[in-house]
């Protein structure tokens, strides 16, 4: 609450936010959903950054996963399946001094809304980006996603899904002026808020795939990752994701990996019998496009009227 | 009539035959045809004359019309201001050819005179693209988000250049899915911004448009329309874009549409929209056509005020007691919390939801968020004047129209009423909601078309008792009736319905 500074003095804050404060309506996921673990990661990395809940946004398309602007105590905006991105884009473009996180699904974000994953993703706006990627579309009831892995049974196609599924990894990594590029599993609490934090912390579009469990439509996905844990490898790095020796324990499979180095990164994502957790690609120097998008935001209603007055005078006889 | 004489010795027998045949038949009108050699003349100066030749006829014209050249090549250079000066010299030095063979072969001149010193002196000209693009910075907005699309880019090309110079931004998005939610956060974020686009373009925003009606965020959305459907007609007029703005969005979706008629209506009618969007918490469409987009006139110089502007975001703490949508009993307006009011946190949403912005699927929740959302159109539509009447309030034909086919119905209407006949015009600025006094209107007259540029008879879902015309507005701007015709019986006998 009260923290003392390098000087000795008290640094007293005005407003002190407890995790209380960035809680929304109960949420009504089911019980079991990879869901619950990643809001309360959301929840505790803007308590523990002390986000005033009136400057934080968060937005999401359709789907399950977007509904977690609705279990938070901020604003927000749930919108239309698949165009969050567009929407939080917008929302930064003109208020730079808003912090806004975005809730997405694998459907939302790699299917009808993969023209704004991409072009957002190239913008490099300050946001924070979550993709809840549980491998199938669970708000509609089990139709294939894009990540739905082959063979796996849904009620679009009931014999598996046809095509191998699509690696979201490569495509981002793919992208020009990309800057922050995770994975993470939704089950692990503390590489789960280790990763969500930093990509809060970094300034640009940070994409976190999260691998999400529906025990309700695709529980295999999710259990032959925790029966088989040599399938994830963890990313070690001084300028990767800092845990714990208990974290390391439960994903004995672990390599160093810089995540200043894309060629790596593109090598690691591309290998699909292993899924690598932590920061896979991370550039802080990648051009902004929200910097960019909020200039004149300084301008007076003078300087305005001057400048329309100029803007008229281009046309005159 | 000055007729380019290139083709009269082309190498393909079949292009010479039908010059000649295009010549007499020009002869046989009782034309008198001045056949020039202008690819000849243009080629001394340029390998190409297909680039420039407009350059080489505009220095004949000038001569012939007997307009200050000086002037005119100030304006060529003003339009290539941005090439180099090669450029520049090259369009002045056809230019000058042009001035100086007219001067040395065509033996007459014409004189036009020009308007009185002081309305040059308080005059603009542009097309309504650009108006359009004026009235975006003069409405205080910051923010356009396009993706390019004819006839409406050029607003946004003119954009990129002037809209620093009152602190805007052109966002060319990925698509114009993408282009409307991004003008829609800036909106929801409390910078009310603008989304300017085409037929095909409204058609991708539909879902978005709908989105910005069930939760109420302000928005401007410029339509200039095009030859539809599909990719239609790109570059030429239409007005067929009206059902689909009017009633396009799943579900009941209450908007408003606003339609201009005149380049200064391009400018003034955005100013107008921004400030409808807030006060009622709606997207407002303004439509327009490739008729308005391209036409350059001259326009009276609009007064500039602060007063246009969007206020600063409204920042201050917002009174916890007030509930998201707190729609008024009588009215269906409320105020909305902006993103940075403390207190005012709340989860916008596009499903159906109560005044406390929480999802709500209940007959009663959905029953007064469709009350209320109409009865803002209601609501505005109370504060509305009836349109004015062109010609006699009484008579024997009514003639409705809207945006770019005033000048040819007014003018159709002059010619009528000169000819004897008791017709008159009214123009509609608002088409939904609709200007009030219609009724009366078409009362006081037996007969009442709808005159739009279209193939269909969409204007009478409109206006109740109407039958709808089509205008061609050609380039003597003469309104033409042509389907369907009405039954004499018709004509005779005034309809009751
Ligand atoms: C335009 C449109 N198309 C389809 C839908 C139906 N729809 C809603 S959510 C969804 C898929 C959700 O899947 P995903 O994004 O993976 O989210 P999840 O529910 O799995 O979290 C679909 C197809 C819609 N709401 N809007
Ligand atoms: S259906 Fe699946 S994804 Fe949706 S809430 Fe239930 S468990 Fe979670
Ligand atoms: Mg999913």
């Amino acid at each position: 609450m009260f923290g003392l500074k390098g000087d000795w003095s008290l640094d007293v804050k005005e407003r002190y936010f407890t995790l209380e404060d960035y809680c929304g309506a109960e949420p009504r996921w089911c019980t079991g959903c990879g869901d619950h673990g990643i809001l309360a990661a959301v929840h505790r990395v803007c308590r523990d950054a002390q986000l005033k809940p009136e400057k934080t946004v968060a937005v999401s398309g359709i789907g399950c996963s977007s509904r977690l602007p609705h279990y938070m105590n901020t604003y927000g905006f749930h919108g239309l399946h698949g165009r969050a991105l567009p929407v939080a884009c917008g929302v930064k473009s003109r208020r730079p001094d808003l912090d806004v996180w975005v809730a997405t699904g694998d459907g939302d974000c790699f299917s009808i809304g993969a023209a704004h994953w991409i072009h957002a993703m190239r913008y490099n706006m300050d946001l924070t980006l979550l993709v809840f990627d549980n491998g199938i579309y669970g708000l509609t009831k089990k139709q294939t996603s894009p990540t739905t892995p082959l063979d796996v049974p849904t009620n679009t196609h009931p014999s598996g899904a046809l095509l191998p599924p699509l690696n979201p990894l490569t495509v981002t990594l793919g992208i020009t002026n990309i800057s922050f590029v995770a994975q993470i599993v939704d089950w692990n609490a503390q590489l789960r808020h280790e990763v969500i934090r930093m990509a809060h912390a970094h300034k640009g579009t940070s994409f976190v795939r999260i691998i999400q469990r529906c025990p309700v439509y695709v529980e295999s996905i999710g259990k032959a990752l925790q029966d088989e844990p040599a399938r994830m490898q963890l990313l070690t790095h001084e300028k990767g994701v800092q845990v714990d020796d208990s974290v390391k324990r439960q994903f004995p499979n672990q390599a160093e990996h810089d995540p200043s180095d894309i060629h790596a990164a593109r090598q690691l994502a591309e290998d699909e019998s292993v899924l690598p957790l932590g920061i896979l690609y991370h550039n802080p120097d990648a051009p902004r496009y929200d910097l960019m998008s909020s200039v004149g935001l300084e301008m007076t209603a003078e300087e305005k009227l001057a400048g329309l007055n100029e803007a008229l005078d281009h046309f005159a006889i | 009539m000055l007729l380019e004489n290139m083709w009269a010795e082309d190498p393909e027998p079949k292009v010479r035959e039908q010059y000649a045949e295009a010549l007499a038949d020009f002869k046989k009108r009782g034309l008198i045809v001045h056949e020039l050699p202008i690819q000849q003349e243009c080629l001394k100066l340029v390998t190409d004359p297909r680039k420039g030749k407009n350059m080489f006829v505009l220095g004949m014209l000038c001569r012939i019309y007997n307009r200050d050249a000086d002037k005119a090549k100030e304006e060529i250079a003003k339009i290539f201001r941005k090439k180099s000066d090669k450029v520049i010299n090259i369009n002045h030095d056809l230019f000058d050819a042009g001035y100086g063979f007219a001067l040395d072969n065509i033996g007459y001149q014409f004189s036009i005179t020009t308007a009185p010193e002081d309305r040059l002196e308080s005059a603009l000209v542009m097309n309504g693209n650009t108006a359009a693009g004026l009235g975006v910075m003069a409405a205080g907005i910051e923010l356009v988000s396009m993706y390019p699309i004819t006839p409406a880019t050029s607003a946004s090309h003119y954009l990129a250049d002037d809209f620093p110079l009152t602190g805007g931004f052109v966002h060319q998005a990925e698509d114009e899915i993408a282009a409307i939610g991004f003008a829609i956060g800036a909106s929801y974020a409390g910078k009310t911004a603008c989304t300017i686009t085409s037929g095909p373009g409204i058609a991708l925003k539909t879902e978005m448009i709908g989105l910005a009606v069930m939760a109420e965020i302000p928005l401007v959305i410029i339509n200039v329309q095009r030859g539809g459907p599909a990719t239609g007609l790109p570059t030429k007029v239409e007005q067929g874009d009206l059902l689909a703005c009017i009633f396009g969005a799943p579900g009941d979706a209450p908007k408003v549409v606003l339609a201009a008629s005149t380049i200064s209506e391009c400018f003034h009618f955005v100013i107008l929209a921004r400030k409808l969007a807030e006060s009622f918490r709606t997207p407002v469409l303004i439509l327009t056509d490739a008729n308005l987009a391209t036409g350059v006139q001259a326009i009276e110089r609009p007064e500039a005020t602060d007063e246009w502007f969007a206020p600063p975001v409204d920042q201050s703490k917002w009174d916890e007691n007030v509930l998201p949508y707190d729609w008024d009993e009588k009215t269906g307006l409320s105020e909305r919390p902006i993103p940075g009011m403390r207190g005012g946190e709340y989860i916008l949403t596009g499903l159906a939801h109560n005044r406390n912005s929480k999802i709500a699927y209940d007959t009663k929740s959905n029953q007064e968020g469709m009350d209320m959302r109409s009865r803002k159109l209601a609501a505005l539509a109370a504060t509305l004047k009836p349109p004015e009447v062109h010609g006699d309030p009484e008579g024997d034909l009514l003639i409705v129209g809207w945006g770019s086919t005033i000048g040819a119905i007014e003018e159709a209407v002059d010619l009528a009423r000169d000819a004897g006949n008791k017709v008159s015009s009214v123009h509609l600025r608002f088409l939904s909601p609709m200007e009030p006094g219609l009724k009366t209107a078409t009362r006081l007259t037996h007969h009442c078309p709808v005159a739009r540029t279209g193939a269909t008879h969409s204007s009478r879902t409109c206006c109740g008792r109407t039958r709808s015309w089509i205008l061609t507005a050609g380039p003597r701007s003469r309104a033409t009736r042509c389907h369907p015709p009405p039954s004499a019986g018709s004509l005779t006998k005034p309809s009751n319905r």
